[in-house]
C-alpha cells in the first residue's frame, strides 16, 4: 500500500476510533479524558514539509472537532504539535541523516528511549494546550494542573499499548544520503 | 521591501503557524460566545449521518432498556386518562357549545416532537447529543428538549436533518428550574465533576427541603412547560456563609443510554424573548 493510502486510511480510522470507542466510553473522573487521536500526527513521515505538517494537522483537529461540537479546540493544539514536532525530531535523533534512513517516527528508527520522550513532549505539549484552552472558558488552575496530569498518564499507557499492538515494521531505506 | 520578503520567507513556516491558530482560535471562541460556528451546518449534516450510521448498531443493545421506559411512560399516561376518573355528580351533563369562538378555550402553546437520538458523548466538559430532526422538521435554536425520565437540554445549532443539542451536561448550559414542593425558584449548571450529578444554586434558605425531593422544571425559563421532572436532591450542602442552599441533583435523565427524546417548541418563545430584550433595553 502506498504511503499516501495508508495515511489516508489512519486518518478516517484515527477519528473513528476516538469518537467511537474512546468518548463512548463511561467516565473514569473528571481529569482523564483517553486522548489517542493525536498520535496520527506523531505517525506522519519524516519527509513532510512543516508546512504541510501544519495543514494537515489542522484539517485532522478540525475533522475531530466537528464530530465534537468544539470546533477549532483540537485543530489548534494540533497545529501546535505539528509545529513543534521538527525541532523536538531533530533534538532526538541519535545520528546524522537517521530520519533519511527510515520513513517515519517509530520505536524502530529512533529507539525506545528517544521515540518515548518524543511522544512524551507532544503529549505534553497537545494536552497542555487542549487543557489550557478549556481552562480560558471554565475550570480552575488545579483542574489544570490535575488534568494535565492525568490525561497525560492515560495517553502514555494507551500509545504505549497501541505500539505494542500494532508494532509498525520500519524497513531501513538506504544509508547512502 | 525586498527585506519584507525575505522577512516572509524566513519565518513563513512561523507565519503559516500563527495563520493556523488564528483561524482555530477564532471558530472556537466564536462558537463559545454565539455557538455558531464556520461550516457548523454542513458538518453537522455530514457528522450526524456518520453517528446515525453507528447508533443504529447500537441501538440494538439497548432495545431491552428502552421497551422498559416506553412501558414506564405508557404506564404513566395511562393513568392520566380521563375514563379513570368518575365524576360524583350523577346529574352533570357536558354540553357542546356551538358558539365559534369560545373564551375559555386554550391556546397550544408547547408542541413536542418525537426524535431519534444519533449520537451523543458524556465524558467531556462540553457534551452534547445530536438528534435526527432539523431546519427542514421545523427545529429551531432554543427549544428544549426532553427524554421520557426528565429534561435533557437546549438545541443550539441545527442543520437540514439533524440538531445539535447541549446538554444539562455542558460547562456553559444554565436552565431556571423550581421545588416541587413549595415552588423555590433556582438555577441549574453542571460543574464538571461527575455526569452523574448537576448542581442547583441559588434556592433560598427559607426553602423546606428534604434529600429525595423533586426538582421541576418552571414555566419561567420558557423552554419547557412547567412540572417536568428535572430530578432529585441527592446531597445539601449547607454553606454558612450565604443565604442559598447548594444542591447536588440527580437528574432523572439517565445520559448513558439516552435513545428516544421529545423537542418542545415554544409557539410563543419569539415573542417573549423580544418583550424582555426591549424591557431590557428600555432601562439601561
Amino acid at each position: 500500500m502506498s504511503e499516501l493510502l495508508k495515511n489516508i486510511f489512519r486518518f478516517v480510522l484515527f477519528i473513528f476510533v476516538q469518537v467511537f470507542i474512546l468518548f463512548k466510553m463511561p467516565p473514569l473522573h473528571r481529569f482523564i479524558t483517553p486522548y489517542l487521536y493525536y498520535l496520527y500526527i506523531l505517525w506522519l513521515p519524516f519527509s513532510m514539509s512543516r508546512a504541510s505538517l501544519m495543514g494537515v494537522a489542522f484539517l485532522f483537529g478540525l475533522s475531530l472537532d466537528y464530530f465534537m461540537h468544539t470546533p477549532g479546540l483540537h485543530a489548534a493544539a494540533c497545529v501546535l504539535i505539528a509545529y513543534l514536532r521538527p525541532f523536538v525530531v531533530n533534538m532526538l535523533i541519535s545520528q546524522e541523516g537517521a530520519e533519511k534512513n527510515y520513513l517515519s517516527p517509530s520505536i524502530t528508527s529512533m529507539g525506545w528511549a528517544p521515540y518515548f520522550t518524543y511522544v512524551f513532549v507532544l503529549t505534553l505539549f497537545h494536552h497542555g494546550y487542549l487543557v489550557f484552552l478549556e481552562w480560558m472558558s471554565f475550570g480552575s488552575f488545579l483542574y489544570f494542573i490535575g488534568k494535565v496530569i492525568a490525561t497525560t498518564g492515560i495517553s502514555m499507557l494507551l500509545i504505549l499499548l497501541t505500539e505494542l499492538l500494532f508494532f509498525r515494521k520500519e524497513k531501513f531505506r538506504t544509508n547512502t544520503v | 521591501m525586498r527585506n519584507v520578503f525575505l522577512f516572509i520567507r524566513k519565518y513563513s513556516n512561523f507565519l503559516l503557524f500563527l495563520l493556523l491558530q488564528i483561524i482555530a482560535l477564532s471558530f472556537l471562541f466564536r462558537y463559545n460566545k454565539y455557538h455558531e460556528a464556520a461550516f457548523m451546518n454542513v458538518a453537522g449534516e455530514f457528522t450526524g449521518r456518520i453517528n446515525q450510521r453507528y447508533s443504529k448498531v447500537e441501538y440494538y443493545f439497548r432495545l431491552k432498556k428502552i421497551n422498559e421506559q416506553l412501558a414506564a411512560e405508557n404506564e404513566h399516561l395511562n393513568q392520566l386518562r380521563k375514563e379513570n376518573f368518575e365524576s360524583t355528580d350523577g346529574n352533570k351533563k357536558s354540553v357542546l357549545d356551538t358558539v365559534q369562538t369560545d373564551s375559555v378555550r386554550e391556546i397550544r402553546k408547547y408542541t413536542w416532537m418525537g426524535a431519534t437520538v444519533v449520537g451523543s458523548t458524556v465524558n467531556t466538559q462540553v457534551n452534547f447529543i445530536t438528534i435526527h430532526l432539523g431546519s427542514l422538521q421545523d427545529v429551531h435554536p432554543n427549544m428544549g428538549v426532553v427524554s421520557p425520565q426528565g429534561i435533557v437540554g437546549t438545541v443550539v445549532n441545527v442543520s437540514d436533518n439533524y440538531a445539535s443539542v447541549m446538554t444539562l451536561l455542558h460547562r456553559q448550559y444554565k436552565v431556571v428550574v423550581k421545588l416541587k414542593n413549595g415552588g423555590d425558584r433556582g438555577t441549574v449548571e453542571w460543574d464538571g465533576i461527575s455526569p452523574m450529578f448537576v448542581t442547583l444554586k441559588d434556592i433560598p434558605k427559607s426553602a423546606k427541603i428534604q434529600i429525595g425531593d423533586t426538582v421541576v422544571t418552571s414555566p419561567t425559563s420558557s423552554l419547557f412547560p412547567g412540572n417536568l421532572t428535572v430530578g432529585t436532591i441527592a446531597e445539601i450542602v449547607d454553606d454558612k456563609s450565604s443565604n442559598f442552599y447548594t444542591l447536588k441533583i440527580k437528574p432523572a435523565t439517565n445520559f448513558f443510554n439516552i435513545e428516544y427524546v421529545y423537542v418542545i417548541a415554544n409557539s410563543q418563545y419569539l415573542e417573549q424573548k423580544r418583550l424582555e430584550d426591549s424591557t431590557r433595553k428600555k432601562f439601561q
